[in-house]
């Protein structure tokens, strides 16, 4: 094979790049889709919403398309019907609202909303199936409603790039016929709750982690509401997200996918099988499980009979003592001169000063990555494992100074505390300000981000 | 009496990672508000605030008796039965 001349490579570059272009223009193009930001400014009077012309029947292509569902009796044609009337909103467009997109798209749901206040990142691929490469750093919003518009022309999607709060949720939600709770944190999930139940809509309801996962459906046909079944807030200790606990990528696939068939059953005029049931999903053991939930609790809040909910005034983040994010909040519960930046840590060891390092994160975590010469004592073993800290402290000559580091720099200040109170002898037990997170974007670019 | 429990949502996690469980309860353990201290004190290590607050489950965990929400069946008064299973589910927020 002949080398190719430098204008031969000029040429095909230049190609190169304009097919490059050609292929941008087409996905920027298909942002057609309305990026609704200013949906809000809106009035929530009812006569604003921009209102969709309902068929009266399904045209002759509809009735191509939607040819598998027509030929079901229990679908039919009135069923198929209410659902390219209906509107939906979707909640998160991550793990769950993925699939549950995708399949509102293709069953022809006239009008579907997105709420996402988050930009699509690589780590969300492995199981955010909705989104691709080509639209990472694209809100996830508009990378959705890209999405459902190259499946389904038909229809209408819009995007909304922001939070939702208590003072967009009722106005938003009141445009929509179902909403899909797919969102990864319980003030949005109390916010949801308390604005379907205001505004009279159904709300189906997913969660997953790990290799489990929750669905069922709130607020309809005399079902119970998320309030009537949790009155009060989890701690927030005892909230783990996807984040941190991992998630293993079909088990939101299956959640999300039966959120959409229950939201299309109830649009098709079919009873959801889910409505004060719960299931629960063990994607380990395989176990497919339904539970009966309680009814309505007479003493709710929201929709018992003295309820006495009449807007969303509470502040559901100060409510549940966490963001509505799932996103790590940094603890600060150690005093500056108990901690060492990373710079400084770095330092120490270039310099090969003797040290103990404790990494705090599971074992899990680890295998990932982990500096030389650390010691893994995860969190939940360190009162087991103490003895194994005051070996390592006396291994070399005197008392070596301790530090703890772990993924962030929240775990391994607690591990200082602890550390603190059972040897307050020791002179040095100090926490790696912003854990391995921090080291790898102020000392080393090339460790790993999980 | 001989009891069933499970642990499920990541209530597992508090309990060395066991899902299932057969248990043998003393004699004096006949109802739901007399079994969750029982499980404090015998099976749970450490975290007990993570499982219960006062006499009840904390916030955020579903009981079921039998497959259906404890509330159904009268909660903390609920008188155990041999063989019954009893499930904790701490709910997801995960999405």
């Amino acid at each position: 094979m002949t080398a190719e001349s430098p204008d031969a490579t000029i040429e095909r570059l230049l190609a190169e790049n304009e097919r490059l272009r050609q292929r941008l223009s087409a996905i920027e193009g298909l942002s057609g889709p309305r990026i609704d930001k200013t949906a809000l400014d809106r009035s929530s009077s009812p006569n604003d919403t921009p209102t969709r012309k309902k068929k009266a029947k399904l045209s002759r292509n509809d009735i191509h398309r939607y040819s598998r569902h027509l030929l079901l009796p229990e679908i039919s044609v009135e069923g198929q019907l209410g659902i390219v009337n209906s509107s939906m909103l979707v909640v998160g467009a991550g793990g769950l609202g993925s699939p549950a997109c995708l399949y509102l798209a293709s069953a022809g749901v006239g009008r579907i909303g997105v709420v996402d206040y988050d930009e699509v990142e690589v780590s969300n691929l492995q199981r955010q199936v909705i989104h691709d490469e080509e639209r990472v750093g694209l809100s996830k919003s508009t990378s959705a409603t890209i999405a459902m518009t190259r499946i389904n022309s038909q229809i209408e999607c819009i995007a909304y790039n922001y939070l939702l709060d208590r003072s967009t949720a009722l106005d938003l939600i009141k445009q929509y016929d179902i909403v899909l709770d797919c969102s990864d944190n319980p003030p949005t999930r109390y916010l949801l709750n308390d604005a379907c139940v205001l505004a009279g809509k159904p709300l189906v309801s997913g969660a997953a982690l790990r290799f489990e996962g929750q669905l069922t459906v709130y607020n309809h046909h005399g079902s119970p509401c998320y309030r009537c079944v949790f009155p009060a807030p989890p701690p927030p200790e005892t909230v783990t997200n996807c984040g941190d606990g991992g998630v293993f990528g079909p088990v939101t696939g299956i959640v999300g996918t039966i959120q959409a068939l229950e939201a299309l059953k109830i649009a098709a005029g079919v009873e959801p099988a889910y409505c004060g049931k719960l299931l629960m999903v063990d994607a380990m053991s395989g176990a497919f499980r339904t539970i009966r939930l309680r009814g309505k609790r007479k003493e709710c809040v929201a929709c018992g009979d003295g309820a006495t909910l009449t807007g969303l005034e509470t502040d559901y983040e100060m409510w549940c003592g966490m963001k509505a994010n799932d996103k790590t909040q940094s603890l600060a519960v150690l005093k500056q001169e108990d901690r060492i930046s990373v710079d400084a840590y770095n330092r120490v060891r270039v310099a090969k000063t003797p040290h103990v390092l404790i990494d705090t994160r599971p074992l899990v975590q680890t295998k990932i990555c982990a500096l030389d010469n650390s010691l893994n004592i995860p969190i939940d073993e360190l009162e087991s494992r103490l003895s194994e800290v005051e070996e390592a402290v006396h291994a070399g000559q005197g008392e070596l100074p301790v530090y703890c580091i772990c993924r962030r720099g929240n775990d391994s200040q607690l591990a200082v505390q602890h550390i603190r109170t059972k040897f307050p002898s020791l002179a040095v037990v100090k926490d790696v300000e912003g854990g391995l997170e921090a080291w790898r974007r102020k000392v080393d670019p090339e460790w790993p981000e999980y | 009496m001989k009891l069933t429990l499970e642990f499920t949502g990541g209530m597992e996690l508090l309990f060395q990672g066991t899902k299932k469980v057969s248990v043998t309860l003393p004699e004096k353990v006949t109802t739901v508000k007399t079994l969750l201290p029982w499980i404090r004190d015998s099976l749970l290590k450490s975290k007990p605030d993570m499982f219960m607050q006062g006499d009840t489950v904390r916030p955020g965990v579903l009981v079921l008796i039998n497959d259906a929400d404890w509330e159904l069946e009268g909660q903390l008064s609920y008188e155990l039965q041999e063989g019954d299973t009893i499930v904790f589910i701490s709910t997801l927020h995960g999405g």
